[in-house]
């Protein structure tokens, strides 16, 4: 069967197609071409040289850093997306549609704020002299050492994509068939089982994409392990600007990005396999 | 017979012209009130084009500063690389990377007859790096020292007045780096004793990573420009490598409870040095903010510089400083007739930051990131 272009077509797909090559493929290329340049006295220069790839994965500093990155933004997915099932379950199934609706625009209100400004608030919480210790002080207990700690990096991770993983995980558990829960009732399958065994397996493809979005999101993340981190452990995006940021070494900062988008690539597709399972049978 | 010329609004001919021609002159009699600032691109670390520092020289040269502000001299590197000659009119830059500039070709030649190195102190008259070959490429305009920052309430300046504070058990995860290799592993090297910290073989490189290691327990953290001064403002860290009163002096001057101490070991000098942007079309202009700045009225308001404070190589401007802020002299240590900055660099015990001379920049810059995941 012969397919035939049409102008029609075109119009709706064109655009879409010179984005992607504008603003994707081809700075995607350039961030390839740009990792075999090399670099003399701060100068970059056009080169194929594989050193900086070599130089990169031989350091065991770029691969301690490439699994502390991805156990922090493995453990914020799953972190995120046990925290806020119980949120977007009560608000698909426990609230009225109007409650429904305000409790949606208040997942959205956060992203009316900068990202970088919510972290460094949340420094005056944390510090030593912070509102967290001063009240912990009142009964007696800390200071505790809040921030600059793992801990915190995992509250600034939480700030970033909290909301959009309820969201996400909304939009799957409303569309789920009502009817399956009812029938669990009727064969008097209990209401933590029904979650499990019913609403959850469902809402598959809907929690999976939430927790694959925190993971991109908190991956690359430069913000919260920097300012509710202190930068220590090193992570992939502290040792980018590291790399640049003496001797101009974009080449090699473009090994780690370019490692980087390939593991997220590799994540994206396992986890959308794993998401659409059995789906088509 | 007469004509008619009763009419009372009548124009003539004549008339209308005249008033025309004056109407389009009028503006033109004070052009120069009328005409558009010139614009004179600036890169910079952020303060140096703000209105504390400018305004007065825009105003009297109808200039306008369009400031592109950096965050490190590689970051400055960077983009002077990335942008076409004669991009930026002015370029502050840190004595280290002028010889970069240079060598480069982003700098014009400057002639020394055009600024008053007579009134500099004689340290800073024929200031290394900043010639090249007997040629001047760049003008000093302020500097100042990195030691030990420290919290008032955690230290005393006795307890601070050493590198070695850095391991003292108080301050276990209270130890905080500006997250830079340079000045953090040139004071290490000065605590191991080396008399020039970025001039060592590698025995002593060795060493200095050794050293630095051992460290790295008490770290609480790396911080950037606003995170040093946000954690050692909130008492996040008591005690912090890499930086000096160019943080602490503005945080002081707030009420913070902190301060900077130059340790027996010895301290290190940063200074930053105005050039002219190679290809730059209003060199004349940049120039002339060149002689204002390093001038002794420009030299105390540099002193005083809202971003952050410094030291400033021009005598006439410590005495401009003296009688305008003598409390701001006498906290920087600018103070004639008494014992003051010069005496440290005269007794030695300052050295001058710079790029490391027996190893690559690169390997203290691998090193710094393994310290850091270490």
């Amino acid at each position: 069967m012969q397919r035939h272009v049409s102008l029609y077509g075109l119009t709706f797909s064109l655009p879409l197609l010179i984005w992607q090559l504008l603003f994707f493929v081809f700075p995607l290329a350039f961030l390839v071409a740009l990792s075999f340049w090399t670099v003399k006295n701060f100068a970059m220069r056009p080169d194929f040289d594989t050193v900086n790839w070599v130089t990169m994965f031989s350091r065991p500093v770029f691969w301690q850093a490439y699994g502390t990155t991805f156990a922090l933004a493995g453990g914020a997915a799953l972190l995120t997306s046990v925290l806020a099932f119980p949120c977007s379950y009560a608000i698909a199934f426990k609230l009225s549609d109007t409650a429904r609706r305000w409790a949606v625009f208040l997942m959205v209100i956060p992203f009316f704020t900068s990202y970088l400004v919510r972290v460094y608030s949340w420094q005056i919480f944390l510090s030593d002299n912070g509102i967290f210790n001063v009240m912990l002080g009142w009964i007696g207990l800390g200071p505790f050492g809040m921030l600059n700690t793992v801990g915190a990096t995992m509250v600034g991770y939480l700030t970033l994509s909290f909301p959009l993983v309820v969201l996400l995980q909304l939009f799957s558990l409303v569309f789920i068939d009502r009817t399956l829960i009812e029938a669990a009732h009727n064969m008097r399958c209990g209401r933590l089982r029904t979650v499990f065994e019913v609403v959850i397996p469902s809402a598959r493809v809907g929690l999976t994409i939430a927790a694959l979005f925190c993971f991109i999101l908190t991956f690359g993340d430069f913000v919260s392990p920097v300012y509710l981190g202190g930068g220590d452990p090193t992570t992939l995006s502290i040792l980018i600007t590291d790399t640049t940021k003496s001797g101009q070494q974009w080449p090699r900062a473009a090994v780690i990005a370019l490692t980087m988008i390939a593991t997220l690539l590799v994540v994206a597709f396992l986890a959308v396999r794993f998401a659409y399972k059995g789906r088509s049978k | 017979m007469t004509r008619r010329t009763d009419a009372p609004l009548s124009v003539t001919r004549r008339a209308l012209l005249a008033t025309g021609a004056a109407a389009l002159a009028t503006p033109m009699l004070s052009r120069r009130a009328f005409a558009a600032p010139t614009e004179l691109t600036m890169l910079a670390w952020y303060g140096h084009a703000e209105p504390d520092m400018v305004a007065e020289f825009e105003a009297e040269n109808n200039v306008k500063f369009v400031p592109k502000y950096y965050t490190g001299g590689d970051n400055m590197l960077g983009l002077i690389s990335q942008s076409p000659p004669g991009t930026f009119d002015v370029i502050l830059s840190d004595a280290e990377y002028v010889q970069q500039l240079n060598a480069a070709g982003y700098i014009e030649a400057l002639d020394p007859a055009d600024y008053a190195f007579d009134e500099f102190f004689p340290e800073f008259q024929q200031f290394p790096g900043h010639w090249q070959d007997g040629t001047l490429y760049s003008v000093i305009t302020r500097f100042g020292f990195l030691g030990v920052a420290y919290n008032t309430d955690a230290l005393t300046e006795a307890e601070a007045s050493t590198y070695n504070v850095f391991w003292n058990e108080k301050l276990k995860g209270k130890v905080g780096h500006f997250d830079w290799h340079l000045p953090n592993l040139g004071q290490i090297s000065q605590l191991n004793g080396n008399a020039i910290p970025y001039d060592i073989d590698e025995a002593a490189w060795e060493a200095v990573k050794e050293k630095a290691l051992s460290l790295r327990p008490q770290v609480g953290g790396f911080f950037d420009y606003g995170g040093t001064f946000s954690s050692l403002n909130d008492g996040q860290m008591l005690a912090f490598a890499g930086i000096g009163d160019w943080i602490t002096g503005t945080l002081e001057k707030n009420g913070a409870k902190v301060r900077s101490v130059i340790p027996e070991e010895g301290g290190l000098q940063w200074t930053e040095s105005f050039s002219i942007g190679k290809g730059s079309q209003k060199a004349d202009l940049a120039k002339k903010w060149i002689q204002y700045v390093t001038s002794a009225k420009g030299q105390a308001k540099s002193a005083n510089m809202a971003a952050y404070p410094a030291l400033i190589p021009n005598q006439k401007g410590w005495e401009v400083l003296n009688a305008e802020n003598p409390d701001e002299a006498k906290r920087q240590g600018m103070v004639i007739g008494q014992s003051n900055v010069m005496d440290m660099i005269r007794n030695g015990r300052i050295q001058y930051r710079q790029l490391p001379i027996q190893q690559d920049l690169e390997t203290w810059n691998d090193f710094w990131s393994e310290y850091k995941g270490a």
